[in-house]
This record gives structure tokens, C-alpha cells and sequence, in this order.
């Protein structure tokens, strides 16, 4: 084998769900931010989130002036009878300027190959493509440049993927935590009939219902009960995966705790894996909040380029209920 | 339009490996179905055990004059699993039906005719279209897709669509087992618990409601799915196929049931009936055709057309 180039340093994207977000993860020393419109053509369609189309020509040119990249998530499953939406949002977002796309539906990724060869495609997690076969398949397919890999595998098979594939690869590092495959959960839609591969939304707001019982605090979805608090017990937001349910007769968080994926300390090893890019989940998320992660990691990530040590500063604070775990890119997560 | 047929969807269960091939026997000699899926779907630590009976059971499914269609896993993350799923596809070659339920497994099949399983998003023409192009010359249908999109998804293509109405219903898969977590075990070293459940580990609310059920990696819905009263709209759409995924319950009398319905002998009142006979204490469910809360069911209507 031949010298190993010097990698080149990993990638910092981050989440822009308002154009304030977008500015404050830009000046926090984003690489890229991703974002998505304001409609269901995106899986973070929630009220007051997004952007529209002037939005995101001024965003694209804050983040241009400043070095950045504006990734564009278009990454639900348009419609039967009414893609219309979807194709727009891939030529607005071409027209725009946008740096990449990022697409989980065949039909929309095969739309945007035809209609806008030069416009560079990634693969969201949601198209759930978890081994080297089926990124492969949509390399081969669709000319995608890079694949945000889902959040089931561990750092070995990560490795090893990536000796396999002709792609990049772009991985969740922190924030909140899918515990199914993404793109193959109907839990929310189950319950609410609204989805994120339909309607861009899982456990929907306006679904979610508190109610007192005593001392008790019960949250509920649609008309599932999902948890129950005692009082002073920090009662978390009821997305289904992270419910306390009984199987046995034993109550448990059975599918996962109220937990955020942070990973931080694993970095060095993720680059080692090959990875390209790290990945900030929180498009619902302020900008303070933006602004702090990014800043940290910008930090961590500089640290890995230098060879030092990762230091955790600032991030223990930022994760759901303080609890946090390396979830699948651990193998005893399984 | 072409005449209904019934299709036995996969065992998603780990049940043991002699009563599931006495389960496929006695399909053969006795369920009015037209085809039965063979095959694991769930986790590649049960496949080896049904192994030794598979080519007894093809060829008595085949004898009995069912098509046979080999169902291949739903999430593949290791080489292992890979491998798995490649010596399935490879069946193809000797004109075996082949069930794609990971994108990975339909680029395997690219060329030539194969399935595509309801565990692969196809949500609308255009997925459709690209996939018949691939050589899908079937394709069940995702089961959070409500009526208005299969109409459309049927107007646009001359694809085989065929549609899960019985059965509880996959709603998603993980990488982690949650049949091993509830017993305090690790994935690894699951000592195969979940074939304790029959048709998966029930899973109540905190106020004693049943709401899912546990199956290894995969969730489903406690209650289970009835289109019986769906049937007739589905086939004026043009929708010819029909699936009905095994519960541990009578699925000859259940496939006689839709089979009557198909053939008008029966209602759809009166297959309710005799439905909640066989399945026990799962509620119905019908909403996800109805656009509506999956858990819900509503009784009285098939898909009236769009409503805006």
C-alpha cells in the first residue's frame, strides 16, 4: 500500500430551521448548514420553521460571503397524483443557488438526475440505505455524492462500509436520536396519522396533550398515553419512541430514554472510520442553542484536524434531560 | 381487470421451525391463496433454523399449485446479513420469485421480474416508475398509504399492486432488539426470546391500554389490520392483489374469509364476524387507508374519492 494522503478535515453541518439560525451557526464556524422550505417537502415541517424562498436566497448569500455551503432538504415522500411541490422545491433550490440537495425519495432523486444533472445530490437518512449495496444503488442510479448514513450502525461496520463505497458519508454526532430506521417508522402516523415520510412532522405538536392527575403529570399523543410523571420528575416531550410503556407487566422505556445522541469524544475514531462530514440534528432548535453547539464542535473538530484531544466543554448541558449515549455506533446499544 | 388473488405474506414471527413448516403444509393443501411468501424479514439470527425445511416446503407450496416468493430482510447493516440476502436473490436465477424489503435487495434483482415488499417506500408514480423499471413486476404497497394515493399510484402504472388487509402491521424496524431488551438482554446474545410470542410481545400504555406489539427489531401495531369492507373500492381502483400477513391464528379460515368476500359470498358485516372469531383480543384497525390515525377503524366506508 501506498502513503495515505492527509485526510482532509471533517465537515461540520449544521441545522438552520429560522434564517437567525442559519447566521448564528454560520458565525459559530459552520462548514455547511442544512435547512429545508416551509411546506411538507421537508421531515422538519413544524410551525415557524423553514424558510422560504427569499429566505433562502439571502441565506445562501450570507453563508456564501462567509465560506459556508446551504444544503437543502427535500427529504419526504412526495405525494401520488401531487409531486408538484417536490419538484419545485429541487428547482427552486437549483435556481437558488443551493450547494446540494438532500433526497430520500427514488422518484425525487431520480427527478433531480435528469432535470438538474449538475446540481449535487445527497441521500438523506430517511432513504434509510444501510449498507454498501443500496448506496451503490443510488450512486449508481442517481449520481449521489454523498449518503447521510442512518443511525443503525456501529463505528466497525461504518469502517467498513466505507472501504466499499464510491461515495461520502455524513453521520449524525449529536442531538436527538432516532431509534428506528429512519424513513421505516409509521409509529406517529399510527397514532396521528401524520408522519415524516408523508407530512415532515413525527409526534406532530399539535397532537401532544398534558394533563394533570393529582400529582401526577400525564402526556399523552393523539390518545396514546406515553408517559407519566410523578411531580418534580422532568417531564420530557412525548415522542412515541421515548415513552415508558409496560411488556410483561414491567414498566420500561422499552424502545429507548429520554436520551440525545452526543458523540464528541468519539470523533478521532469516526475519522479514522472515514467518515466525511458529522452531522448536528436540531432544526427545531433556537439559535443560542445553535450557536453553542456548533461553537463547540467547531472546537472538537479543529482539535481532531490538530491531532489533540476532544474536550467535551459546553455540550453536556445542551443534550435532552443531561443524558446522552453513543446509541448504535456502540454495538451493546443493540 | 384481472381476477383477485390472495397473497400469504411472510411469518414475521419467530416461531419454531417444525410448526412453521407444518404451518406452510397445511397452506398448501387447504388456504385458498394463490401465493405464499417464504422467508425471514425480521432478523438474520432466525433465518438458519428454517433452513433444512425450505426446499420441502417450496416444493409442496409449488405441487399444491401456490407461487412461491421468497421474502429476503428488511434492514441489512452487516457483511453477514448481505450475504444473506444475496444467496436469496440468487434464487432468482432459477425462476424463483423474489421479495425485495431493502432497497439493496431490488439493485441485486435489477433485470429481472421480482417483488417489491411493503418495506420499500414507494409513495408515489415516480418511485413506481423507476422500480417497474428495475424490473418490479409487483409491488405491496407501504401500509401508511392512504386510499387516495394508491388510486392515484394505480391510475399511473400497469404495475401488480397488491395491498396488506390482514394482519397486524409493520410499523418499523431497528437495529436494536426490543424483545431482547425486555427480558435484560443484549442483541448478541438474545437467547431467541422473541419466539416466546407467538404474534410478538404485547405492549400496554402506562394506563393498562394495549397499543404495539414487540417483534425482535421489528414494531408492529397490537391491533390488526381488516380491509374487508376496503376490498371492493380497492378493486374498482384496480388493485387485483391482496396480502395477508400470518398471525398465530386460523390463516386458512381467515384466507376463506376474504376469499369469500372476493368471490361476493360473503359481506363485509359478516366478515367482520367471523374475523374477530379467529384473531382474538386485536381490535381492527383501518385508518392509514383512510388518511386518517392508523389505529383507528371505521367500519361503514370504502375510499369515497379525493376529499379536499
Amino acid at each position: 500500500m501506498t502513503t495515505t494522503p492527509a485526510p482532509e478535515p471533517l465537515e461540520l453541518v449544521c441545522p438552520a430551521g429560522t434564517p437567525a439560525a442559519l447566521r448564528a451557526a454560520v458565525d459559530a464556524g459552520a462548514d455547511s448548514v442544512y435547512l429545508g422550505f416551509r411546506d411538507e417537502t421537508n421531515a422538519r415541517n413544524f410551525p415557524g420553521l423553514n424558510f422560504n424562498r427569499r429566505e433562502l436566497a439571502d441565506g445562501i448569500a450570507y453563508a456564501h460571503q462567509r465560506g459556508a455551503k446551504v444544503l437543502v432538504a427535500i427529504n419526504t415522500f412526495p405525494k401520488a397524483g401531487n409531486p408538484g411541490p417536490w419538484h419545485r422545491a429541487v428547482d427552486d433550490a437549483a435556481d437558488l443557488g443551493a450547494d446540494a440537495v438532500i433526497l430520500a425519495d427514488i422518484g425525487l432523486a431520480d427527478y433531480a438526475a435528469r432535470t438538474h444533472p449538475d446540481l449535487r445530490r445527497h441521500l438523506s437518512v430517511q432513504a434509510s440505505a444501510s449498507n454498501a449495496e443500496a448506496i451503490r444503488f443510488y450512486h449508481s442510479a442517481f449520481g449521489i455524492k454523498r449518503v447521510v448514513l442512518p443511525r443503525v450502525l456501529t463505528v466497525a461496520e461504518i469502517a467498513s462500509l466505507n472501504s466499499r463505497i464510491p461515495v461520502e458519508t455524513e453521520i449524525f454526532v449529536f442531538g436527538g436520536l432516532c431509534v428506528m430506521a429512519e424513513g421505516r417508522c409509521a409509529l406517529s402516523s399510527y397514532v396521528t396519522g401524520l408522519s415524516p415520510n408523508k407530512d415532515g412532522a413525527c409526534s406532530p405538536a399539535s397532537h401532544v396533550h398534558y394533563e394533570e392527575q393529582g400529582d401526577t403529570l400525564v402526556t399523552r399523543l393523539g390518545d396514546v398515553t406515553v408517559n407519566r410523571f410523578a411531580s418534580g420528575e422532568p417531564a420530557g416531550y412525548p415522542t412515541l419512541c421515548k415513552g415508558r410503556y409496560v411488556t410483561a407487566g414491567r414498566a420500561s422505556y422499552l424502545f429507548e430514554e429520554p436520551t440525545s445522541l452526543s458523540v464528541v469524544t468519539m470523533l478521532p475514531e469516526l475519522a479514522r472510520a472515514g467518515v466525511r462530514a458529522l452531522k448536528i440534528e436540531g432544526r427545531q432548535r433556537g439559535r443560542a442553542y445553535v450557536a453553542a453547539v456548533v461553537a463547540a464542535f467547531r472546537k472538537a473538530v479543529d482539535a481532531v484536524a490538530r491531532g489533540e484531544p476532544v474536550s467535551v466543554d459546553g455540550l453536556a448541558a445542551l443534550t435532552e434531560g443531561g443524558r446522552e449515549t453513543a446509541g448504535a455506533y456502540e454495538k451493546t446499544w443493540r | 381487470m384481472s381476477a383477485p388473488s390472495l397473497t400469504l405474506g411472510p411469518v414475521l414471527f419467530n416461531w419454531p421451525a417444525a410448526k412453521l413448516r407444518d404451518f406452510y403444509f397445511r397452506m398448501a393443501d387447504e388456504a385458498p391463496v394463490d401465493s405464499v411468501c417464504v422467508g425471514e424479514v425480521v432478523c438474520s439470527k432466525r433465518a438458519p433454523f428454517f433452513e433444512p425445511h425450505l426446499v420441502e416446503v417450496i416444493e409442496r407450496l409449488q405441487a399444491a399449485g401456490k407461487e412461491v416468493v421468497l421474502s429476503t430482510l428488511a434492514l441489512i447493516m452487516s457483511e453477514r446479513e448481505a450475504d444473506q440476502a444475496r444467496a436469496v436473490a440468487a434464487a432468482a436465477a432459477d425462476g424463483l420469485l423474489v421479495e425485495a424489503n431493502d432497497i439493496s435487495v431490488a439493485a441485486l434483482l435489477a433485470g429481472r421480474p421480482h417483488v417489491v415488499g411493503p418495506l420499500i417506500n414507494v409513495f408515489n408514480e415516480g418511485t413506481l416508475a423507476y422500480l417497474a423499471a428495475n424490473g418490479a413486476c409487483r409491488v405491496c404497497l407501504p401500509v401508511e398509504l392512504p386510499g387516495e394515493s394508491i388510486a392515484a399510484l394505480a391510475a399511473a402504472s400497469d404495475v401488480d399492486l397488491e395491498v396488506l388487509v390482514f394482519g397486524r402491521l409493520p410499523l418499523a424496524v431497528s437495529a436494536r432488539c426490543y424483545h431482547a431488551r425486555s427480558h435484560g438482554l443484549a442483541k448478541d446474545n438474545c437467547q431467541y426470546v422473541c419466539g416466546e410470542d407467538a404474534d410478538g410481545l404485547p405492549l400496554e400504555t402506562l394506563d393498562g391500554e394495549p397499543f404495539l406489539a414487540v417483534n425482535g427489531t421489528q414494531t408492529l401495531s397490537y391491533a390488526c389490520c381488516n380491509l374487508t369492507a376496503e376490498l371492493a373500492p380497492l378493486r374498482e381502483l384496480g388493485v387485483s392483489r391482496f396480502r395477508l400477513s400470518p398471525q398465530d391464528a386460523d390463516m386458512v379460515a381467515v384466507a376463506r374469509v376474504f376469499r369469500d368476500v372476493l368471490d361476493g359470498a360473503a359481506d363485509a358485516d359478516e366478515a367482520d364476524a367471523r374475523l374477530e372469531g379467529l384473531v382474538g383480543p386485536m381490535p381492527f384497525a383501518n385508518g392509514f387507508y383512510h388518511g386518517t390515525v392508523g389505529a383507528s377503524f371505521t367500519a361503514d366506508a370504502g375510499w369515497q374519492g379525493p376529499v379536499e
